[in-house]
């Protein structure tokens, strides 16, 4: 059934879908309507769920956690500066290895005070342990939110699922509502590994020493260096257990999509754009408007984030003989963080005499400032040509700046 | 970009119902076999009486391109007041047309290059029960008249399912009133 409604919906009705039993949120602009959403659907009684009301983001994901240690299926959601509240617990959840599930609707973060899309946010806690997905419409919202409980579940790592605030949470436009039969069956109902139990007392996230010890049973017991690897080696892994995910859930709901990346027209192109979340899609109008002026160009964007894909990326990107990155997102004091990640993965790929691709960084929609496709045209235009005749400097360029 | 795109910029105040409109034209729109349409509310620093603005777009196409119409097809004014504070004929294509809730005849307003369309429906509104001040369901009447882009009677029954608690009927029936009372110039 194909329905029209906005991406904060889209993504409501995804947790509902999934049957999440606990949920704990707290309101900020844009993510509002999605918690007011379940909170509706759970008080009329469509949804059977907990909704813990709390009084700020850092008691939310708090609230999570605790019901994610107790077993349950839980979810969250945020924005911004009330996603930096929640900083601390980020690194906890995944320290300590719950399969949260958190939309971060994202939005510039203050100061000065903002409440429109950019990246920042999410992008800012890139280096938690979550696993980070990008999304580009309200397909992909609802679709990502059921896939991600399944990959959080399999993988014991929590995952952030963001989408663009306003462009994406308050439009409205169609998509197909996944079967509830189909769903259950691509989503059994979570079994935790580790889920407390009073017949089985135990520690749970005690205090580590820098050193391995035993455990009350003689036995030596990872130490926080131990714990910390396998973080950092199953996210790795789960690189391949996301692309078995999204496999599956095309087979099941019979829709198309990139675990990783999304390409269009990039076999045959010279020059490719690289994107994250809608920006990536508007990006196909500037690139079809340029194909028809005979430039060989097309745009990848981006889907997972962390972990990194890079030898996917390396792969798709290595070919052309330019990538042009926009962001909305910095790392203050460098460039972007997406075109810092795409050189640092073509690096894996230098082999023999072959050129690597130049790399451009255009830094753009910060605080929520109008994307006009014809200035994305202009952009990619200028890369193309100056990449073409000289070595243009990779220096960070500015896209609608107005200094 | 398709030639196809329909793109229309809404222009009302805070509380009137613009987005309301808005959205139940591209729920309808979708069900007369547009299978792109967005609607995209630029928000701002929103509160009653302030205005607003909303952009749809339909196509026979999925819709990649979520930015602000820049030149748009047609324009829909909720309040002909706003013409005295915003340009809202600004970027409309040559041939467009502006929809505009108000007292006046379309011959009072000096567009060159644009079709007219005039509905008292803040009066209709009045006439036919529906809470003073909103006039989201008859705009959609004087829209449907003046565009023939999505017939009345599937309008009308969107407007029925939407504002199922919000006096559907009464609704339904200042869409219709106005889409009979609308009068729209040539271009001029």
């Amino acid at each position: 059934m194909q329905i029209i409604e906005s991406g904060n919906v889209a993504a409501a009705l995804g947790v509902k879908l999934a049957r999440a039993q606990v949920i704990a949120a707290f309101p900020i602009t844009p993510q509002t309507p999605l918690t007011e959403k379940l909170s509706e659907l759970i008080e009329s009684g469509e949804m059977k769920a907990e909704y813990i009301p709390v009084e700020s983001e850092h008691s939310a994901l708090s609230v999570c956690i605790g019901a994610a240690t107790a077993g349950a299926r839980t979810f969250t959601a945020t924005s911004a500066n009330g996603l930096l509240y929640m900083h601390e617990q980020l690194h906890w959840a995944a320290g300590a290895r719950l399969p949260i599930v958190m939309c971060v609707v994202n939005r510039g973060v203050g100061a000065p005070w903002n409440v429109w899309n950019d990246h920042q946010d999410s992008i800012s806690q890139r280096d938690t342990g979550w696993i980070q997905i990008y999304v580009n419409d309200h397909q992909q919202i609802i679709d990502t939110v059921i896939k991600a409980f399944c990959i959080a579940e399999k993988v014991n790592i929590p995952v952030m699922v963001c989408y663009d605030g306003y462009i994406l949470s308050h439009t409205y436009m169609p998509f197909y509502l996944p079967d509830q039969e189909l769903v259950d069956c691509f989503l059994p109902p979570h079994k935790s590994v580790y889920a407390l139990d009073p017949e089985d007392p135990r520690n749970i996230n005690t205090v580590t020493l820098p050193e391995a010890r035993v455990n009350v049973h003689g036995v030596l017991a990872h130490g926080y260096m131990e714990l910390r690897y396998l973080l950092q080696e199953d996210l790795r892994k789960s690189i391949h257990t996301i692309a078995e995910v999204e496999e599956r859930y095309s087979e099941v709901f019979n829709r198309e999509g990139g675990a990783y990346l999304e390409e269009y027209r990039c076999r045959d192109a010279s020059y490719i754009a690289v994107s994250m979340g809608s920006l990536s899609f508007q990006l196909r109008v500037a690139v079809d408007a340029l194909r028809e002026k005979g430039i060989r160009i097309g745009v990848a964007g981006v889907r997972l984030y962390r972990p990194f894909p890079d030898k996917a990326i390396s792969n798709a990107l290595s070919h052309a003989n330019g990538i042009i990155v926009f962001e909305k997102g910095m790392s203050y004091g460098y460039m972007g963080p997406l075109a810092s990640d795409i050189k640092s993965a073509l690096y894996g790929n230098v082999n023999g005499n072959r050129k690597l691709p130049f790399v451009h960084n255009y830094i753009l929609g910060l605080g929520g400032r109008n994307i006009r496709t014809r200035d994305l045209i202009d952009a990619l235009r200028n890369s193309c040509k100056e990449g073409e005749s000289t070595h243009m400097s990779d220096t960070l360029k500015w896209s609608g700046l107005k200094i | 970009m398709k030639e196809e795109n329909i793109e229309i910029r809404w222009h009302g105040r805070g509380g009137q119902g613009t987005i309301t409109a808005a959205r139940i034209v591209a729920k309808a729109a979708l069900r007369v076999g547009y299978t792109g349409v967005v609607m995209i509310p630029s928000f701002g620093t929103e509160r009653r009486g302030a205005p607003v603005l909303t952009s749809l777009k339909i196509s026979r196409e999925k819709i990649y391109d979520l930015s602000e119409i820049e030149y748009p097809d047609i324009v829909v004014v909720l309040d002909h007041l706003l013409l005295d504070d915003i340009n809202v004929t600004e970027g409309l294509k040559e041939g467009g047309i502006l929809v505009i809730n108000t007292p006046r005849s379309p011959h009072d307003y000096k567009y060159s290059g644009v079709k007219v369309a005039t509905a008292d429906v803040t009066a209709i509104a009045g006439e036919v029960g529906v809470t003073y001040g909103l006039v989201s369901s008859g705009i959609i009447g004087a829209f449907a008249r003046a565009s023939s882009l999505v017939g009345i009677h599937i309008l009308t029954d969107v407007i029925k399912e939407e504002l199922k608690e919000r006096r559907p009927e009464e609704n339904a029936q200042a869409a219709t009133i106005t889409y009979e009372r609308t009068i729209c110039s040539e271009v001029d």
